[in-house]
């Protein structure tokens, strides 16, 4: 789901709060300032029905300082995500299939010290998830941390600019 | 340079702005600024508004809502912080399930403290947004006239709500140059939104091409003040309607299309039509599991049309044919205007087999008993009459409420007041308190339980003293009547704490100089009743009914609406 709303404080407790009436756990949430002045975007992924998130998504616009709810199937937008993982570097060193995988996957190494090593990895949560557990096979993970995952729509419109104009001119 | 006002002064001035003349509110420490600004706004020359203190502040968010309901205009209620407001949020829940517009303003210690578990500090905004429609704390004296006028605009526009402000001492007291402040507009907020020619058309094709239409009439005709509208909508298709609970005085219950009432104490008819009708037109109202019974089996043949002024209402319970989303002060004549004129004769006949049904069974034995003791029918059927269809009626919750919603008659717009999507008992007494401010030139009859009418009986005193003529019918069954009756017939008569060991309510009534009588006999009942209504102010009319008597018919839950019985069994 993609959610604007005005930069007002506790909004966020408001939108999550749909989520918990309705019984469906976030799996993962994004906020930050939009590309719109005083606009927040909200990225947030769940699993539940097409019923369901249609819901969610008319009771979360009904909140007054929203400003639009949409879902989205995966092939609607553009998705990334990005994870960290901080391996021990001796196990880094000692495992040629770590090195293999980290070059298989396509992630960085950004940090090495004698103690530790950082990883970073963008991409799919498949991708990153695979990346992680075949480090963490090999026993060497000490913290693994993925981001919400962020999203563009692949829609030539942009809805939220569209719907701002409508709004400014009936004011007007 | 404009002379300088405090925060609490700036919100009197707001409340003017808005029209605001009655304040049903209670003092308290963190709201002191504003009752001292209040009280040069309740006498000589600045004087603008009414405050009414009440006993309790739940009784505040009632009679605003009671207010708001006949008036169609916005209660406000004042309370204090912490217990204050926490004890105004029953009502705010029940204003928000029921779509009443209410302004709750709250004091709320200072921003310097905030956080800190200051003296009666409590998190208003996080414990009040699930409930509101709009919630906001007012930390600079500045933003009072934009919060004010915001608050207002959103409890009263598009499917009204309740509002709380949250008021903080250090904004009630700090100066503020005032300036007045109109929000009319939120970009980020659609009231009404615009009808859909496209929508509007596939519901007047659906109505044309109807056999078997019903309409569905809730209380957004009442919200929509589309009244007349509805009744030009039905009239030129010739639509039998049935109507919810919160709906019944959106259209007179002695129009030719009014089969009666909605829901799993409704009118026989409308329950079992519902299963057989074709196009379900639904105006206003939001398939309450108390209107549609098993939804996995509710009107399944009927091709359902929604016309609402809320989107997040559209397919929630039920799955819609088209939804005409809009105010349906528009949306209806637009409809009415492509629909062609009808004669449904035949099928509107076929409700009449079901009304005698339910006339022979049910309604004659329980509004026209000729021996035993006195049914609450009978009591609500004789204030009915007697009152002529042309007084408001105000309801606690239970079985009270059941019956006198049943049994009244509704010939003006906005005469019922009660507690639907909450239930909540104790809402009656306060409610009619509002009512009759709301509404002084009307009657307001207030039915109630013996177990409600202890739940807020400390009113008594607000009525005292500020003489509130509301005409008080206990109908005094000494049990919790309506869970007795669940009692027995789902749980084994296994009377679980419902008989109610109650004190003797005329002496209350008496201890507040409240003129009384009590009645047993079904002879004294017409007098007794007279001699309420003749009363210059407030009476407490006592009537002591059947303990045991049930509401009928009923749909049992989790039965299909067809499935209600005429009586129950027990």
């Amino acid at each position: 789901m993609i959610i604007y709303s005005e930069n007002f404080a506790g909004i966020l407790n408001q939108i999550t709060a749909v989520f918990t009436r309705r019984q469906v756990n976030i799996e993962s949430l994004n906020v930050c300032a939009s590309s719109t002045p005083g606009v927040h975007k909200y990225t947030i992924t769940c699993n539940c029905s097409e019923e369901m998130v249609q819901t969610l998504c008319k009771q979360i616009e009904k909140k007054i300082d929203v400003l639009q709810a949409n879902y989205f199937t995966d092939e609607e937008i553009f998705i990334m995500e990005a994870c960290l993982l901080k391996v021990s570097t001796e196990g880094l060193l000692q495992n040629p299939a770590a090195s293999k995988a980290v070059r298989h996957r396509g992630a960085r190494i950004v940090e090495v010290n004698p103690t530790f090593s950082i990883i970073e990895k963008k991409g799919l949560t498949d991708d990153i998830i695979s990346l992680f557990s075949e480090l963490n096979a090999l026993g060497i993970v000490r913290q693994f941390v993925r981001s919400g995952r962020i999203a563009v729509t692949r829609d030539c419109i942009e809805h939220l600019d569209r719907y701002l104009e409508s709004r400014t001119q009936k004011n007007n | 340079m404009a002379e300088k006002i405090t925060g609490a002064e700036a919100l009197m001035l707001s409340l003017k702005a808005e029209g605001v003349t009655t304040i049903f509110g209670y003092p308290g420490g963190a709201i002191m600024p504003t009752y001292d600004a209040l009280y040069d706004y309740t006498r000589g020359e600045k004087k603008c508004f009414e405050h009414v203190l009440v006993r309790h502040e739940q009784a505040a968010t009632h009679a605003a809502e009671g207010f708001a309901r006949v008036s169609g205009k916005v209660g406000v209620t004042l309370v204090t912080s912490g217990p204050g407001v926490t004890n105004t949020l029953t009502g705010v829940a029940d204003a928000m399930m029921d779509s009443t517009p209410i302004v709750v303003i709250a004091g709320q210690v200072g921003t310097a403290v905030l956080g800190s578990d200051a003296f009666q500090e409590m998190d208003l905004v996080s414990v009040s947004q699930p409930i509101t429609k709009w919630t906001y704390q007012i930390r600079r004296a500045e933003d009072v006239a934009w919060a004010v006028s915001r608050a207002f605009y959103i409890a009263s526009t598009g499917r009204p709500g309740p509002v709380v402000l949250d008021f903080t001492k250090n904004a009630q007291t700090e100066l503020v140059e005032y300036k007045p402040a109109k929000v009319d507009f939120i970009r980020s907020y659609v009231p009404s939104p615009e009808p859909q020619d496209e929508a509007v058309r596939a519901a007047a094709d659906l109505i044309n091409n109807a056999k078997k239409p019903m309409a569905l009439v809730g209380q957004g005709v009442e919200l929509g003040n589309a009244q007349e509208e509805l009744k030009a909508f039905l009239e030129k298709a010739d639509i039998p309607a049935g109507r919810t609970m919160l709906g019944l005085s959106a259209l007179p219950s002695n129009h030719k299309l009014n089969m009666g009432m909605l829901g799993m104490h409704g009118s026989y008819s409308v329950n079992i039509k519902e299963q057989e009708a074709d196009v379900l037109i639904a105006i206003g109202m939001r398939f309450s599991d108390r209107v549609t019974g098993d939804l996995k089996r509710y009107a399944k043949q009927a091709k359902v049309i929604h016309l609402d002024i809320d989107p997040s209402e559209i397919d929630k319970n039920v799955k819609t044919a088209v939804a005409v989303i809009g105010d349906c002060k528009e949306t209806l004549p637009a409809i009415t205007k492509l629909i062609s004129k009808a004669d449904h004769t035949e099928w509107k006949d076929s409700f009449q087999p079901l009304r005698q049904k339910e006339i022979d069974n049910v309604i004659t034995p329980a509004t026209k008993p000729v021996s035993g003791p006195l049914l609450m029918g009978e009591v609500a059927h004789a204030v009915a009459k007697a009152t002529g269809g042309e007084s408001i009626l105000v309801t606690d919750v239970g079985q009270n409420q059941l019956m006198s919603v049943r049994y009244f008659k509704y010939h003006k717009p906005r005469s019922i007041a009660t507690s639907g999507g909450m239930g909540t008992m104790g809402y009656g007494l306060p409610a009619a308190m509002g009512a009759t401010f709301g509404a002084p030139d009307r009657t307001v009859c207030c039915f109630m339980g013996d177990g409600g009418l202890q739940m807020m009986i400390q009113e008594f005193g607000t009525i005292m003293e500020y003489q509130i003529p509301v005409k008080m019918i206990l109908l005094n069954n000494s049990y919790l009547g309506n869970v007795r009756q669940w009692q027995d017939m789902f749980f084994s008569h296994r009377r679980s704490f419902t008989p109610m060991c109650n004190p003797d309510f005329g002496k209350v009534a008496e201890a507040y100089g409240i003129p009384h009588r009590i009645v047993s006999e079904r002879a004294d009942l017409q007098d007794a009743i007279q001699e309420m209504l003749n009363a210059p102010g407030a009476f407490f009319l006592e009537a002591v009914i059947k303990p045991d008597a049930n509401v009928e018919p009923m749909t049992a839950p989790g039965r299909a609406v067809d499935e209600m019985q005429l009586n129950v069994e027990c």
